[in-house]
C-alpha cells in the first residue's frame, strides 16, 4: 500500500511500487493534464510537483513523472496542472503570463512548462534573496530570483513549435511578479499540505518492498527507467531516494561527506558545495535538466556505470571514495570504503556485490589555491548526455621563481573509454610539473594513450580523441586564467 | 488576438488522441515491425504472440480485407510486409490485446524469418542503380550550356543535407470505433483526415461515407502528420473491423521514430556562372532526393525543390534536375518547407564558395542578383517582388554593415572565440503545386441563440488556423470572437478535404468561410433592410454585435436579426467552397504560374564559435519578414520565432544517423536533439515588411507557417564564416553544423 496526497485528495493504492506516476495519474486516476511525450525524461511534458515534508515546510521540486515510481511519491504531495488549476475556471499568475505572451502554440507541452514555472514559483530560488557577501561572490553563477533562474527553471522542457522566445517572455513576467510579491501561484488547498503530509507519514504504512528480478534497488530513477521501463513497471524495487541513513551533505573532519541518495540539486543547493567550488552552478547546469537534477541521485550515476557519468568524471576528478554496504538500512560496521576510481572494472562492471549498495560519498576538503573545472561537450549544450566530459583538480603553486606549478592533480574524462576514466598516467605526468605549452603538448600525448574511444552516435573515435584534447587544453585556459595569458588570452 | 486555445492548454484541459475518452471494451494495438532493413520475408511465427495473455487477435497481410495498401501517389506502400520487407520499422504484423503493457509484451513474442538482402542507404547508390520512385524532373530556363561559355568565373561542388525528424511532441496515433451497419469512426492524429479517410477505405475495402474521421487537434504536425498518419488509422481500422471492438494505439516515441520518415536528405551537385559583375548569369543543380522505401509525398516534395532551387535570386539560365532516389530508409516525407530549404541551401552554398574564391562577402552576391518585378522563376512564373524591399528595409532596420563590423572587431581581439554573419534571403511560393489540391470548403452554422459554428477542413496544430478561421467569422459578423466555435475536423461534416499542409489552409478555408458568412450576411441583410428601413442593402453593414446603417449603430442587434430571419424560415447555414483562382501548371512544358503569391523576407544571422570547444550560439536572427497584412501579430510572430528555430535545429544539432544496415541510432529523444530553451537564440527580432500590394491570401494576411524556416539556413553559413576567421580553411557543405564537424573543421 501506498500513500500520499495526490493534488488535494488523500491517496493510497495497491497499484504496483514499480508503476510510473505518469501512468498513474493518467490511467488510473483519469487526470490527463500531464502528458506522455517521450517517456524518457527528455521532454518534460510530463512535468509534475513533488511535495517533500522538511520539518515545518514543505518543499516542491519538478520531477519528470515518467520516470518516478510510485515508491518514490509514498508520503509525498505529488502534485498535477489538476491540483494547480483555479477551481473557478481562471488561471493562476504562470498561466496567465503563458496565455498574455502566446507561449502555447499546439499546447502539448504546455503543461509541462506551467508546472516547471509553477515550481520555480515555489522554490527557494523563486524567492528574491536579500545580496548577502556570498551572493556577491557568486554573482553570476548562481542565479536569483531573476529572470535567468525563471528560464533555468524550464531547461527540462522541449517544445517544438514556438522556438521558446514567447516562453522567455513568460518566464520573465513571472519572476517580475514574484519579485512585486502579493501573488498566489497555487489553490487555497496547499496551505493545509504540511499538515496533512505530516499526519500522513505519522500514519501511513511504510511501502511494500519486495526486491524481485535484476534492479533491486531504485533511486531517482532517471536511468533505470530509460533502460527498462517494462520491468521496472511491475517491480518492487526497495527505494533508496528518501532514505533519511541516505542524505546530507556534511564536513566530517577533513573529508566533505554526502550521502549517496543526495541528488544533483541538493548539491546545487548545498552551502558546503558552493564554499568548495565557486563555479559549481555553472558546472552543473551542464548535467541533465532540473527535473532530473531534482530526481537523480549521486549514487545512481555511480552505478548506473555509464562511461559518460557526468557526476561519475566530476567526483574521479576528486579522487573521492565511495562506502558500500551490504544492507540499505542502518550500516554499522559491516562497510567498506573504495576508491571510486577502482569501482570500474569494465564496461558496466563494478566492484560490488549484487547486495551492496552505495552509502556515503566522500572526498578530501581541499586546502591551498585549490582549483576545479568541468568540462563537456555534446550536440546540444545543455540537457543533453556528454560526446565527451571531463574534470580536473589541482591546487595551484608558485615558487620563488615565479614557475608555475600543479600540485595534487587529479584528470577524469567521460566518453573515451568503456567506464569513466580517471586518467591515472596524465594525472602523474602533471604533479609539479611547469604548467608552459610543451607540458600540455606532452599531457596531452600521454592522455590519448591512456584512452580508447569508440565511434557510436555520439561522435566518430577521431573526433572524440580532438575533442578530449580540447577539452584538456580548456581546463588550463579555465584554471589558469589568471596567470597564463598567453594561453588564456 | 490570443489563440483561442490557450486557455485550455495552460490549464491542461485541451483534448488530443490519447486524451479522448476510452470506450468500454476498447483493444489496443501494437506493431511487429521488421527489424531488418531489407530482406525476404519468408516467414512470419505469431504462435508465441497469440498464446500471450490478454492477446485477441494478430493480424497479418494475408488477414486483410481490403486492398494491402495505403500508397497515395505510387501504390509502392503495403500496409503490412508480405513477402518483402523494405525497412527497418516496417510494420509487419499487428498484436491486438486487452491492454497496452499486454499487446507490447505479446509483440515481442513474434519471429520473423528474413533472408536479408543488401540495403540501399545512399540516394546516389540508388541513382547508380536507377532506382527511381517516379522519372527525373527538369526546370530548364535559357540556355545554361551557352551561358556558362561567356561567364567570368564558374564555380562547381557538391552539397549533403541531413534529414530532420518531426519530433512533434504529441506522437503518431488512431483510435477507431465499431459504428452501426458495419460503419467505423477514426479519431486521428492527422493533418489530412481524408488521407485518412481513403487510406482506411482502402484496407478494409469500405466506401467513404461509412467512415468518419475526426479530428480535434493535433500536438504537433510540421508536415509529419500530412501522409504518414494514415498507417496508424488504418491499423487501428483494420483491427476494428476484425475484431468488431475499439482498437486504439497511440506511439511510443521510439516507435514513432523508427517507424515514420522524416525530411528527405539531399545530395546535390552544383555549377555557378557569375559575370564580372557578380550577377549570377547561369546555374545548374542535381539533386539526389533521398526518398527511402516508399512512394510518399517524394514527388512533390522533389518539385518543390525544383521550384524554390533559385530562392529568390533571378538567374537568366537555369538547368535544375531532379532524382526520386528509392532507399531502404522509412519513406521519408512532408516536413514543414516541403523540399524548398534543400532546395535553397545548394543555391545558398554555391553562392557561398563564389564569394569565397572570389575573396567578397557572399552578401554582395545575393544582394546583386536579388528578383526584381517581372523577373522570370525557372518555371514561368514571373515575379511579384519583394526580395529588394525586403533586403533594404532590414538593412535600414539592423544596420547590416554595421553587424558585419562588430563581428569583425570582435574576432581582431579574441583568440578562442569568433563570430560569423551570414546573410539569409528567402522567396518561399504558397499554394500547392498539385493544383487540384488548391480547394476547400467550410460550413457555418448560426444558431437561432446568435452563436455561430464553424467547421473547415482545417486541422489545428498549434498554427492557429482555428483562431484564425474564428477571426474571419467574426469579422464578417460583427461579433466578438468568442461568439464563434471552430468545430473539429470531422469528414461527416467536409468532405474531400486537402491536408493541413503547405502553409495555405488559413488562406483556403478562411477564404471558404469568408464566403459562406458572406452568403448568410447577405441573407440576413435582406432581412434586415425592411426592419431598419434601409434604402439598400448596401447600405447595411455587422459590427459590434448590431446591424449598421450607412455607418451609424440601429436598435437591431444580432440575436434579434437572426431570430426574426429563422421566423422568416431564411437559412442560417452556408456550406461554402473555394478554389485558388488564376493558378496552374503544366508539367509537359514544366512552366505555369503554380503559386497564387510568394512570402519574401531577408534575415541576417550572427553567431559565436567556441574554437577551443567547438559549440556555438546563435546570437541573433534579424529578419524583415513580408507578411502581407497580418490578420493575427500574436499567431503569425509565433510562427516566425517557431519556424526560425526549427530551421535552425536542421543546421545545427539535429542529427539523424541511420547506420550502413539501415538501423536508426538517433532513435530517442536522448539521441536526437531540437533546440532547447537555451540554444535559441539571444534575439529573434521581426521587421514586417511595409508594403501595399495586393494579394490572394485572406485579408490579404499572408501564409506563414513554413517561409521562416528557411531564415535557419543562415546560421550554417555564419558558422561556417566563424570558423573560417579562426584558421584558414573552407568546410565542406555538408549540414548539420554538428559541434563535431566545427571541431573537425577547426582543427582539420
Amino acid at each position: 500500500m501506498i500513500s500520499f496526497i495526490l493534488n488535494n485528495e488523500d491517496i493510497s493504492t495497491d497499484q504496483p511500487a514499480g508503476e510510473t506516476v505518469l501512468d498513474f495519474v493518467r490511467y488510473h486516476k483519469d487526470l490527463k493534464g500531464t502528458k506522455i511525450g517521450c517517456r524518457e525524461g527528455d521532454c518534460g511534458a510530463c512535468t509534475i510537483l513533488v511535495g517533500e515534508l522538511m520539518g515545518d515546510k514543505v518543499r516542491y521540486r519538478t520531477m519528470t513523472s515518467c520516470l518516478m515510481p510510485l515508491a518514490n511519491a509514498a508520503g509525498k504531495h505529488i502534485v498535477t496542472i489538476e491540483g494547480i488549476n483555479p477551481a473557478d475556471g481562471s488561471l493562476t499568475p504562470v498561466q496567465q503570463a503563458m496565455v498574455d505572451e502566446s507561449s502555447t502554440q499546439c499546447g502539448f507541452c504546455t503543461v509541462g512548462f506551467v508546472m516547471s514555472l509553477t515550481g520555480f514559483c515555489l522554490s527557494e530560488r523563486g524567492r528574491p534573496r536579500p545580496q548577502t557577501a556570498k551572493d556577491v561572490l557568486l554573482s553570476g553563477n548562481h542565479p536569483t530570483a531573476d529572470k535567468e533562474a525563471a528560464i533555468s527553471a524550464i531547461d527540462g522542457n522541449i517544445c517544438r513549435c514556438t522556438g521558446y522566445k514567447s516562453i522567455e517572455r513568460a518566464a520573465c513576467r513571472v519572476s517580475e511578479q514574484l519579485a512585486a510579491n502579493g501573488k498566489q501561484f497555487v489553490p487555497e488547498y496547499f496551505a493545509y499540505i504540511t499538515e496533512r503530509l505530516g499526519d500522513l507519514n505519522d500514519s501511513a504504512p511504510k511501502a511494500e518492498t519486495r526486491p524481485v528480478g535484476s534492479v533491486p534497488f531504485v533511486g531517482g530513477g532517471t536511468d533505470v527507467y530509460v533502460q527498462k521501463p517494462e520491468h521496472m513497471a511491475e517491480s518492487y524495487a526497495t527505494p533508496l531516494l528518501y532514505d533519511e541513513q541516505l542524505r546530507g551533505i556534511r564536513e566530517n573532519g577533513e573529508f566533505i561527506e554526502i550521502g549517496a541518495s543526495a541528488t544533483v540539486t541538493d548539491l546545487l543547493e548545498s552551502d558546503v558545495m558552493n564554499a568548495v567550488f565557486p563555479d559549481l552552478y555553472k558546472h552543473l547546469k551542464l548535467v541533465s535538466s532540473t527535473p532530473i537534477r531534482n530526481m537523480a541521485t549521486l549514487a545512481g550515476n555511480f552505478v548506473n556505470a555509464s562511461p559518460i557519468g557526468d557526476m561519475t568524471v566530476f567526483f574521479l576528478a576528486l579522487d573521492a571514495e565511495i562506502e558500500l554496504c551490504t544492507s540499505p538500512h542502518v550500516c554499522k560496521g559491516d562497510t567498506r570504503t573504495l576508491a571510486l576510481k577502482d569501482f570500474y572494472l569494465g564496461y558496466k562492471q563494478l566492484a560490488r556485490s549484487p547486495e551492496e549498495i552505495i552509502t556515503k560519498v566522500r572526498f578530501k576538503k581541499p586546502s591551498g589555491d585549490f582549483r576545479f573545472n568541468f568540462e563537456k561537450v555534446c550536440k546540444r549544450t545543455y540537457l543533453d548526455i556528454a560526446t565527451v566530459n571531463t574534470a580536473m583538480s589541482a591546487s595551484v603553486t608558485t615558487d620563488a621563481s615565479g614557475t608555475l606549478a600543479l600540485q595534487s592533480v587529479h584528470l577524469a574524462a567521460g566518453g573515451v573509454a568503456p567506464i569513466p576514466l580517471y586518467l591515472k598516467e596524465t594525472s602523474a605526468f602533471l604533479r609539479s610539473k611547469e604548467i608552459t605549452e610543451e607540458t600540455i603538448t606532452a599531457a596531452n600525448e600521454i592522455m590519448q594513450s591512456e584512452i580508447a574511444p569508440i565511434s557510436d552516435v555520439r561522435g566518430t573515435e577521431q573526433y572524440k580523441r580532438l575533442l578530449l584534447r580540447q577539452l584538456f587544453r580548456t581546463h588550463f585556459v579555465e584554471l589558469l586564467a589568471a596567470e597564463l595569458t598567453e594561453i588564456a588570452e | 488576438m490570443k489563440n483561442i486555445d490557450s486557455h485550455s492548454h495552460v490549464r491542461g484541459e485541451s483534448v488530443y488522441l490519447d486524451d479522448v475518452p476510452v470506450v468500454r471494451g476498447t483493444l489496443y494495438a501494437c506493431v511487429f515491425d521488421s527489424p531488418v532493413a531489407h530482406g525476404k520475408l519468408k516467414s512470419i511465427n505469431t504462435n508465441e504472440a497469440e498464446k500471450s495473455a490478454g492477446v485477441v487477435r494478430v493480424i497479418t497481410a494475408k488477414d486483410l480485407v481490403g486492398e494491402n495498401q495505403i500508397g497515395g501517389i505510387v501504390p509502392d506502400e503495403p500496409l503490412l510486409a508480405d513477402g518483402e520487407v523494405h525497412f527497418q520499422g516496417q510494420s509487419i504484423a499487428i498484436v491486438v490485446a486487452e491492454t497496452e503493457e499486454l499487446a507490447r509484451k505479446a509483440a515481442k513474442k513474434i519471429t520473423v524469418e528474413i533472408d536479408e538482402l543488401e540495403p540501399v542507404t545512399d540516394p546516389r547508390v540508388a541513382a547508380a542503380n536507377e532506382s527511381f520512385i517516379v522519372p527525373p524532373k527538369k526546370f530548364v530556363l535559357g540556355d545554361t550550356a551557352a551561358a556558362f561559355a561567356n561567364c567570368a568565373h564558374i564555380f562547381e561542388g557538391r552539397t549533403e543535407q541531413n534529414g530532420q525528424e518531426h519530433l512533434y511532441i504529441e506522437t503518431q496515433g488512431a483510435y477507431a470505433l465499431p459504428t452501426e451497419n458495419g460503419g467505423i469512426k477514426i479519431y486521428s492524429s492527422t493533418q489530412g483526415p481524408t488521407a485518412v479517410q481513403r487510406a482506411v477505405c482502402r484496407v478494409t475495402g469500405m466506401p467513404m461515407h461509412k467512415v468518419e474521421v475526426d479530428v480535434q487537434r493535433l500536438g504537433g504536425g510540421f508536415g509529419g502528420k500530412e501522409d504518414q498518419a494514415n498507417a496508424w488509422a488504418g491499423i487501428c481500422a483494420v483491427a476494428t473491423q476484425l475484431t468488431g471492438k475499439p482498437v486504439k494505439y497511440a506511439l511510443h516515441r521510439m516507435e514513432d521514430m523508427r517507424m515514420t520518415g522524416k525530411r528527405h536528405p539531399y545530395s546535390s551537385d552544383y555549377k555557378i556562372g557569375l559575370d564580372k559583375d557578380l550577377k549570377i548569369v547561369a546555374y545548374e543543380a542535381t539533386f539526389y532526393q533521398n526518398a527511402g522505401a516508399a512512394c510518399d509525398l517524394s514527388p512533390p516534395v522533389l518539385e518543390r525543390t525544383l521550384f524554390h532551387c533559385t530562392n529568390s535570386y533571378y538567374i537568366p539560365n537555369v538547368t535544375a534536375t531532379a532524382y526520386c532516389c528509392r532507399t531502404n530508409l522509412p519513406p521519408n516525407t512532408a516536413f514543414r518547407g516541403f523540399g524548398g530549404p534543400q532546395g535553397m541551401f545548394v543555391i545558398e552554398s554555391a553562392i557561398a564558395r563564389a564569394a569565397e574564391r572570389l575573396n567578397v562577402t557572399a552578401a554582395e552576391i545575393q544582394k546583386a542578383n536579388l528578383l526584381v518585378d517581372g523577373d522570370e522563376f525557372p518555371y514561368g512564373q514571373k515575379a511579384e517582388s519583394e526580395a529588394v524591399t525586403s533586403w533594404t528595409q532590414a538593412d535600414e532596420k539592423y544596420d547590416f554593415t554595421k553587424l558585419y563590423k562588430e563581428s569583425d572587431e570582435f574576432n581582431a581581439s579574441s583568440k578562442y572565440f569568433k563570430k560569423g554573419v551570414a546573410m539569409m534571403p528567402v522567396c518561399f511560393g504558397i499554394s500547392f503545386t498539385k493544383t487540384p489540391m488548391n480547394q476547400a470548403r467550410s460550413l457555418v452554422h448560426v444558431y437561432t441563440d446568435g452563436s455561430v459554428a464553424v467547421s473547415t477542413g482545417a486541422v489545428e496544430m498549434g498554427q492557429g488556423v482555428n483562431t484564425k478561421i474564428a477571426q474571419v467569422a467574426a469579422k464578417m459578423f460583427g461579433l466578438d470572437i468568442g461568439e464563434v466555435k471552430v468545430h473539429t475536423t470531422n469528414t461527416l461534416r467536409i468532405a474531400n478535404t486537402s491536408p493541413t499542409a503547405a502553409s495555405a489552409a488559413a488562406d483556403l478555408n478562411g477564404k471558404a468561410t469568408q464566403l459562406a458568412c458572406d452568403a448568410i450576411r447577405n441573407r440576413l441583410f435582406d432581412v434586415a433592410k425592411d426592419l431598419v428601413e434601409a434604402a439598400s442593402v448596401d447600405d447595411l453593414s455587422l459590427e459590434q454585435g448590431f446591424v449598421f446603417r450607412n455607418g451609424e449603430k440601429t436598435t437591431l442587434d444580432w440575436n434579434s436579426l437572426v431570430m426574426e430571419a429563422h421566423l422568416q424560415r431564411v437559412n442560417l447555414s452556408e456550406h461554402s467552397h473555394y478554389a485558388t483562382p488564376g493558378i496552374g501548371f503544366d508539367w509537359t512544358t514544366a512552366k505555369g504560374h503554380p503559386f497564387a503569391y510568394h512570402v519574401y523576407g531577408t534575415a541576417i544571422v550572427g553567431v559565436t564559435v567556441d574554437c577551443l570547444r567547438g559549440r556555438y550560439k546563435i546570437d541573433y536572427v534579424k529578419c524583415c519578414h513580408d507578411f502581407g497584412t497580418s490578420m493575427n501579430t500574436a499567431v503569425d510572430l509565433g510562427q516566425i520565432e517557431g519556424g526560425i528555430v526549427q530551421g535552425l535545429g536542421w543546421m545545427t544539432m539535429e542529427e539523424v544517423v541511420y547506420d550502413r544496415d539501415g538501423k536508426l541510432r538517433s532513435n530517442a529523444l536522448s539521441t536526437y536533439k531540437v533546440p532547447d530553451i537555451h540554444s535559441v537564440p539571444k534575439e529573434i527580432a521581426v521587421l514586417p515588411l511595409e508594403t501595399t500590394r495586393e494579394n490572394l491570401a485572406i485579408f490579404n494576411s499572408k501564409a506563414v507557417g513554413e517561409p521562416p524556416l528557411m531564415y535557419g539556413i543562415g546560421a550554417y553559413f555564419a558558422i561556417r564564416n566563424a570558423i573560417k576567421s579562426f584558421t584558414d580553411c573552407s568546410p565542406e557543405f555538408d549540414c548539420p553544423f554538428t559541434p563535431e564537424k566545427v571541431l573537425m573543421n577547426l582543427y582539420r
